[in-house]
């Protein structure tokens, strides 16, 4: 009789293990490919956005280009903006350019000329034309592209988020 | 109350009876000459399953439209993780379930499983065979290189000669008047991904009910001995045969590389088609038969062995006996497999092997392409010097000596030229034994060195034998002094770019040999290559990007 059970025993401890094995096999590899992101494929270029020359100091304007973005398989060339801004301050004169969507919830915001200020009409976000939070519920400034001038042209880099807390 | 492991099952036990249902699945009972033989079963269900499961993660980063495919195929297996390992096991396990299928036909076929009043139970099974086979059919097509291109041509070419009904089949594979493209893309797909699956599962589910209505079919001397259960004798069985073909298929995904080839080009004149291995036995059969009589062997012959297979419980009506007593059916499968196996035999000597030495698996990264002839050759010589064995090349590689992939130590090639010939007069202490190669040499390798990065790492890793050695010898013949490659070089003569899309290859042998005789007012020298230097060189130029 023990001799039975301990067969009976070691056939269902074998068909646990042989099923346990398989799924390890197949599910960290899956989890793997769905899970890890693509390997990242050439750095981005720079693009050119337009002529500095024109910007008028403290006044943002929102400039549009075109760029290349690694979707998926596919590279698309598409539309994207920018809001510029000339910054004028004690050490000379400094080019910002902030990213188009509001670090809320990805809404366009846009330049509020009579406030100074940019506004969300989304969830009424308010950054400063540092692109500091104002008010309204966004709580990381203005994203910032890489920015390069090269005589009059601008050239935009990659885009980064701001690591400055909420001013 | 206490929570128990064995109250909750009591408790699901009886809302909704899975318990008992899986109590009765497994203790059901089986003849006591049940065992190892039966085993294919199972396997055949679990490859099913495995196959929906890597399936549905192809899928997931899978575009089904023509270009787009292979595109996104290239973008799984090139840059995602694990991405080859999956496309592997589906690609394997679509031949292993092949196989699986038809051994677990042989053994119900062989011990006469077949037999009053399982009928019914074998033709499900015939239809599962057929399901199995459109899977292979349907799943061919799915990465759109020229491989699928040109097979389902042939594919849908079979087709239209079906009697009467040909046309109309045609049009059914959305291929009227036997051109491929987008429409048979979709119904392919359409097949392979939202028809077949749930047939295959509703036709499983019929078979498997059948099995268990009959019973296990029993051999002579069961009625005398007592009944064993399924669980869970059995089921090890089926478990540890489970495993053991996993274990082969996940080995074969892992060792045995699943090329990509080519976009699909409907223009590719001298592409060969080959049928998947498993379909190259019909193929050899079709090519038994000529003119007006090759209906025969494309639509007649494999119709009539259909037939045939579905009828076997109405051919064979004798009686039950013991499976070693049953000659007639071993000599029948013995008859099936020497044809089958001489006829797959035929075929793959038939298979001329010229086009595979020099094609590039486009299911790795092919930044070498980009290479210039001059950088290409460096890749040559990086490799004959054997340069790895003592620099890593990003986290490849031995680490004696620093990492070549690092920007910071590529200084100008005047400087690396000399460095190659007296290596610690230009970095005091260094242990590197001097290049012993030509100026001509070691500025290609420079050349190539300072292109290395991180990112581009891969090129060296998969730039093909012949390309290298093709580079070679377009640099030693300088060519690059009348001919634009790559953007570099000369242009004297016309742009080596493209090249495989203007002319052939044995044009461009003859040219070699004469140029005058094909251009009159060409320019150009005539070259004596050797047939090795010539195939080499041409391979190369003709997987220059256009």
């Amino acid at each position: 009789m023990t001799d039975s059970t301990t067969r009976r025993g070691f056939f269902v401890g074998a068909i646990y293990g042989f099923f346990a094995a398989i799924a390890i096999a197949l599910g960290l590899p899956a989890l793997a490919y769905l899970l890890l992101p693509p390997k990242a494929r050439k750095e981005e270029e720079w693009v050119e956005a337009g002529d500095v020359a024109k910007l008028s100091p403290n006044s943002p304007v929102e400039l549009a280009f075109r760029r290349n973005r690694v979707d998926g398989w596919k590279v698309v060339s598409e539309k994207s903006t920018a809001w510029v801004v000339k910054q004028t301050g004690d050490r000379g004169d400094r080019i910002v350019a902030f990213g188009p969507q509001c670090t809320h919830l990805g809404c366009a915001y846009h330049w509020e000329e009579g406030q100074n200020e940019f506004l969300c009409p989304c969830h009424n976000s308010v950054f400063s034309i540092e692109g500091k939070v104002v008010s309204g519920p966004a709580v990381r400034p203005l994203d910032r592209y890489e920015t390069r001038v090269d005589g009059a042209r601008l050239l935009l880099g990659r885009l980064r988020q701001s690591t400055e807390p909420r001013g | 109350m206490k929570l128990t492991l064995s109250g909750i099952a009591r408790w699901l036990d009886h809302r909704t009876g899975l318990q008992s249902a899986i109590r009765q699945f497994l203790y059901e009972e089986i003849p006591a000459s049940s065992g190892w033989h039966q085993i294919f079963g199972s396997v055949a269900v679990f490859l099913f399953l495995t196959q929906a499961f890597t399936g549905a993660l192809l899928a997931f980063n899978y575009a089904p439209t023509p270009g787009d495919s292979y595109n996104s195929l290239r973008y799984i297996l090139t840059e995602l993780t694990c991405g080859r390992l999956i496309r592997g096991l589906h690609h394997w396990g679509a031949s292993m379930m092949i196989v699986v299928v038809v051994l677990h036909m042989v053994q119900v076929f062989l011990y006469g499983g077949y037999k009053k009043p399982r009928e019914a139970t074998w033709m499900a099974g015939v239809a599962l065979l057929l399901l199995t086979l459109a899977y292979g059919l349907t799943g061919y097509l799915l990465p759109w290189d020229n491989r699928a291109y040109w097979g389902t041509v042939v594919t849908t070419q079979i087709a239209g000669q079906a009697p009467i009904l040909g046309p109309y089949l045609q049009r059914l594979m959305g291929a009227g008047g036997g051109t491929v493209g987008v429409v048979t893309f979709a119904r392919f797909y359409g097949l392979h991904v939202l028809l077949l699956p749930p047939a295959t599962l509703l036709l499983i589910a019929a078979h498997v009910y059948l099995v268990r209505k009959h019973g296990v079919a029993p051999q002579p001397g069961d009625e005398a001995r007592p009944k064993q259960q399924f669980y869970p004798r059995q089921v090890f069985r089926d478990a540890a045969a489970i495993f053991a073909a996993f274990a082969v298929l996940f080995v074969m995904a892992v060792a045995a590389r699943v090329p990509l080839e080519q976009l699909a080009d409907p223009t590719d004149t001298a592409y060969i088609p080959r049928p998947e291995w498993y379909f190259l036995f019909l193929f050899q059969t079709l090519k038994l038969f000529n003119g007006p009589l090759e209906v025969v062997g494309s639509v007649v012959l494999p119709g009539l062995a259909i037939l045939t297979l579905i009828l076997v419980p109405f051919i064979d009506r004798s009686r039950m006996v013991k499976v070693t007593r049953r000659t007639f059916a071993i000599a029948v499968v013995l008859l099936a497999a020497i044809s089958w196996g001489g006829l797959t035999a035929a075929a793959v000597k038939s298979t001329p092997p010229v086009a595979r030495e020099l094609a590039v698996d486009y299911s790795a990264p092919t930044d070498w392409m980009q290479l210039s002839p001059e950088e290409m050759a460096g890749v040559a010589y990086f490799r004959q010097e054997n340069c790895t064995s003592c620099h890593a090349i990003g986290d490849r590689g031995n680490q004696v000596g620093p990492d070549l992939t690092r920007i910071s130590i590529h200084k100008d090639a005047a400087w690396m030229i000399q460095h190659f010939k007296r290596p610690a007069a230009m970095r005091p202490g260094s242990s590197m034994p001097p290049i012993q190669l030509g100026d001509a040499q070691l500025n290609a390798l420079a050349a190539f060195l300072l292109k290395l990065t991180p990112a581009n790492a891969s090129a060296l890793e998969n730039a093909p034998d012949f390309a290298t050695h093709g580079a070679l010898v377009f640099n030693a013949n300088q060519c690059g002094g009348c001919h634009k490659v790559n953007g570099s070089g000369a242009s004297f003569g016309p742009a080596l770019n493209g090249l495989s899309k203007r002319q052939s290859r044995s044009w461009v042998g003859e040219h070699f040999a004469d140029p005058q005789k094909l251009v009159p007012d060409s320019m150009m020298p005539s070259y004596k290559l050797t047939v090795k230097d010539l195939n080499d060189l041409t391979g190369y130029l003709f997987a220059l990007p256009e």
